[in-house]
């Protein structure tokens, strides 16, 4: 058992928890995952790191409430225990295998959209702490949304904070902010890492190929074990099949396929919905057998 | 009686089955078994023991089952094997024990299969106890992996006295007996669960959730938590795909994401959280024990299901008693048939697969005849689920995290034969994880070598 330390509201629909988890903490590194299984009839869930904490034997993820599970998680308090909770996954943050003296030498922009704001704080977090500070643009839809700003603004180099509606910030999407800092105030980057929803990904990769900027994205696709057994995960980078839970989740993201990628993370869009509006008990849903 | 003719064994109706996930072979009654036994001609030199991979004193426990003296039996059986329940159930015996029964030549072969399973069955009905050890050594080993390789080492040690921590990826322990095997073959709650629960009376501690390689090293565990043996039983779990165009669309799984989701996570139970797909009409490519228990999986849950394998019936690799059960149950045999594409529509979602033709020509370097596309005879199946039954290879994760553990070029673990020990000092390796995807029995073999070998080295 796994039990919550720390339960925090961040933003409607945005939480974060703190889980005790000392194996875990122990070997955690920036970009890499956990997969939480509440119950006995739960299902596997994947969810960034954003945070660990060694001395103390836990790790924090951020969750949104986007359906059935993350809505039942939202109903977790502290001293409360998920039954699972396995990681960390993945590889670490390529940051990590580079030099610091090349890092140094790196100006590094990281684009975090909304919960990806959650994954983004670690690696800069890690960055500062080898005396590299980073430029952080995070997008929401609107102020309320904005997360885990102050956290940010402490180990990074500017925040840029920007809204769809302009309620805080600068107004409009973060791919236009990119462009502004670029392209008028005449900011140079050699590195850009984006994590947040495929699309916005997607639109980063394509603005900053026109931009001649090297960009990693962190992939979320659907995932059952997270170990590699079963492919689940798939997706086509520079042609070739990898499974995001091993061999990423973060790759070159000039190289993704993000059409694909985009249509196998809506697989089971008619079960969840069905779910999640309640037609079926729970969250649990068959076909063939009633 | 005639001594010549098996005991037939009772059925769930194919009819009924289809739409169920019960087990399908519902095993012998006391007095059947009695019967069963009673066939067996308590050979002096007995054949049966030479080809069981862990040399089960056969005609021994049989005369116990003869006798109605069924804890005696169990406790045979243990002395040689801590899962006799499950290897009952799915060992293929028609290639091992049962082959060389000397009633084979002119009749049936004695159903030991069936037998060691109502002999597992007995003793969980009715709780024989099986935990006696050797006195407590306090020497500590790890196991990674708990599946049939990693449960078997580990009891065994356990018998000797060692202090035995199971490590687990999963959330639940039991590898492919959990995740891979249908409940329709090997249930869980009950056979599996109280198989795994007889190990940990042993004194086995399992540590679910511990990913070797990522979560902890096996160099951490050595040097940091005192561990003095290690091995490693993490299996061949990664599944391979064909390389054709398509195999990324919507509704194409491999087995191993397909029975996942059913068996761990219980898709097929309504109140579980996990979704799966279940389609209208199902191809499983492959022709395997893991694509007869995908496709049995897809007929259960509602679709037409297809077995699509590139050579003849009498080359498929399954067992004739699942092809058999398989066929019962509706599935359509679509042999000498090679996908070549998978298609879609504007969605991405799959609606069917090119397939050729084939022939088989000469025999390969296997001794199988190796299968020829034939020209121009392509054709489409319509379908809205392919599932990739190609086979399976060892997770590199353990191996890439672990300074001078050396592998083939087939990724898997190179190990001693007899031994286990692989090329790092007092690490030791079996089952799936050396051999490539095997049996569930031969995994146990490498589990109980090891664990022999294991005990030799530290009381050396």
């Amino acid at each position: 058992m796994y039990k919550i330390i720390e339960k925090r509201a961040l933003a409607p629909q945005i939480f974060l928890m703190d889980i005790e988890a000392p194996r875990v903490a122990k070997s955690a590194k920036p970009g890499q995952f956990v997969i939480i299984k509440m119950d006995e009839k739960g299902e596997r869930i994947p969810l960034t790191i954003s945070d660990f904490d060694t001395k103390r034997g836990t790790v924090t993820i951020v969750v949104q409430t986007i359906g059935c599970s993350t809505k039942e998680m939202e109903n977790y308090e502290v001293g409360d225990s998920f039954l699972d909770f396995v990681g960390p996954l993945g590889q670490a943050s390529e940051l990590m295998s580079e030099s610091i003296e090349d890092l140094k030498k790196k100006k590094i922009m990281f684009i975090a959209g909304g919960l990806g704001t959650a994954p983004v704080y670690p690696q800069v977090k890690w960055l500062n702490a080898q005396g590299v500070k980073a430029d952080v643009i995070i997008g929401a839809k609107a102020k309320e949304y904005v997360i885990m700003e102050e956290e940010m603004k402490s180990v990074a180099g500017t925040v840029y904070p920007c809204t769809d509606d302009g309620s805080y910030g600068y107004k409009g999407l973060v791919t236009n902010k990119l462009k502004e800092l670029v392209q008028n105030e005449g900011k140079k980057y050699d590195l850009v890492i984006a994590i947040g929803p495929m699309i916005m990904m997607k639109f980063v990769c394509k603005l900053t190929e026109e931009l001649g900027i090297t960009t990693i994205v962190s992939m979320n696709p659907i995932m059952v074990d997270g170990t590699g057994m079963c492919g689940a995960c798939r997706l086509t980078v520079d042609g070739e099949t990898k499974f995001a839970c091993v061999d990423g989740p973060e790759f070159d993201g000039h190289k993704v396929n993000f059409e694909e990628a985009m249509r196998r993370q809506t697989m089971y869009k008619s079960q969840e919905s069905l779910k999640d509006e309640g037609i079926k008990p729970g969250c649990g849903l068959v076909g063939g057998i009633k | 009686m005639d001594r010549m003719k098996r005991i037939p064994i009772a059925e769930q109706d194919p009819k009924i089955r289809a739409t169920n996930f019960e087990e399908v072979c519902l095993g012998y009654t006391e007095d059947e078994a009695v019967e069963e036994a009673t066939r067996c001609l308590n050979c002096k030199n007995p054949q049966c023991v030479t080809k069981c991979p862990v040399a089960i004193d056969i005609p021994g426990f049989i005369q116990h089952v003869k006798n109605r003296e069924f804890e005696e039996a169990v406790k045979v059986i243990a002395k040689y094997s801590a899962l006799p329940a499950v290897c009952g159930r799915v060992c293929p015996q028609e290639t091992q024990c049962e082959s060389k029964c000397i009633l084979g030549i002119k009749g049936d072969a004695i159903a030991i299969g069936k037998l060691e399973r109502f002999v597992g069955d007995y003793s969980r009905v009715h709780n024989v106890d099986i935990s006696e050890t050797k006195p407590k050594t306090g020497i500590k080993i790890a196991v990674i992996g708990s599946g049939p390789a990693g449960l078997t080492c580990a009891g065994e040690l356990a018998k000797d006295g060692y202090d035995v921590t199971i490590f687990e990826a999963l959330h639940e322990a039991g590898g492919v007996l959990v995740y891979g095997i249908p409940e329709f073959r090997l249930p869980k709650d009950t056979v599996v669960k109280h198989e795994v629960e007889n190990v940990k009376k042993l004194g086995v501690k399992i540590e679910t959730n511990v990913i070797v390689g990522r979560t902890v090293t096996i160099n951490q565990l050595m040097e940091e938590e005192d561990f003095v043996a290690v091995f490693i039983g993490s299996g061949a779990g990664l599944p391979m795909f064909m390389g054709i165009p398509g195999e990324n669309l919507n509704g194409v799984f491999s087995a191993n994401e397909y029975l996942t989701r059913n068996n761990l996570m219980k898709a097929y139970k309504e109140g579980y959280n996990t979704p799966i797909r279940t389609g209208n009409k199902v191809a499983v490519v492959g022709g395997g024990n893991v694509a007869m228990d995908s496709v049995r999986t897809a007929v259960r849950l509602g679709a037409e299901g297809h077995i699509v394998y590139r050579r003849s019936e009498s080359e498929l690799p399954a067992r004739a008693e699942e092809v058999h059960h398989a066929k019962e149950e509706g599935v359509i045999m679509d042999l000498l048939v090679n996908p070549v594409e998978i298609l879609g529509d504007e969605k991405g979602n799959v609606i069917g697969m090119k397939c050729i033709r084939m022939e088989l020509g000469e025999p390969d370097a296997t001794g199988r005849r190796r299968p020829i596309a034939i020209k121009g005879s392509e054709f489409i199946m319509d379908l809205d689920t392919v599932i990739m039954s190609l086979g399976t290879s060892p997770n590199p994760l353990i191996a890439s995290t672990t300074e001078g553990l050396e592998i083939n070029k087939w990724k898997c673990i190179v190990a001693e034969d007899e031994t286990g020990l692989t090329s790092k000092q007092n690490v030791y390796a079996g089952g799936d994880a050396v051999s490539g995807a095997a049996t569930v029995i031969l995994a146990m073999e490498a589990g109980k070598k090891a664990a022999y070998a294991i005990n030799e080295m530290l009381t050396k």
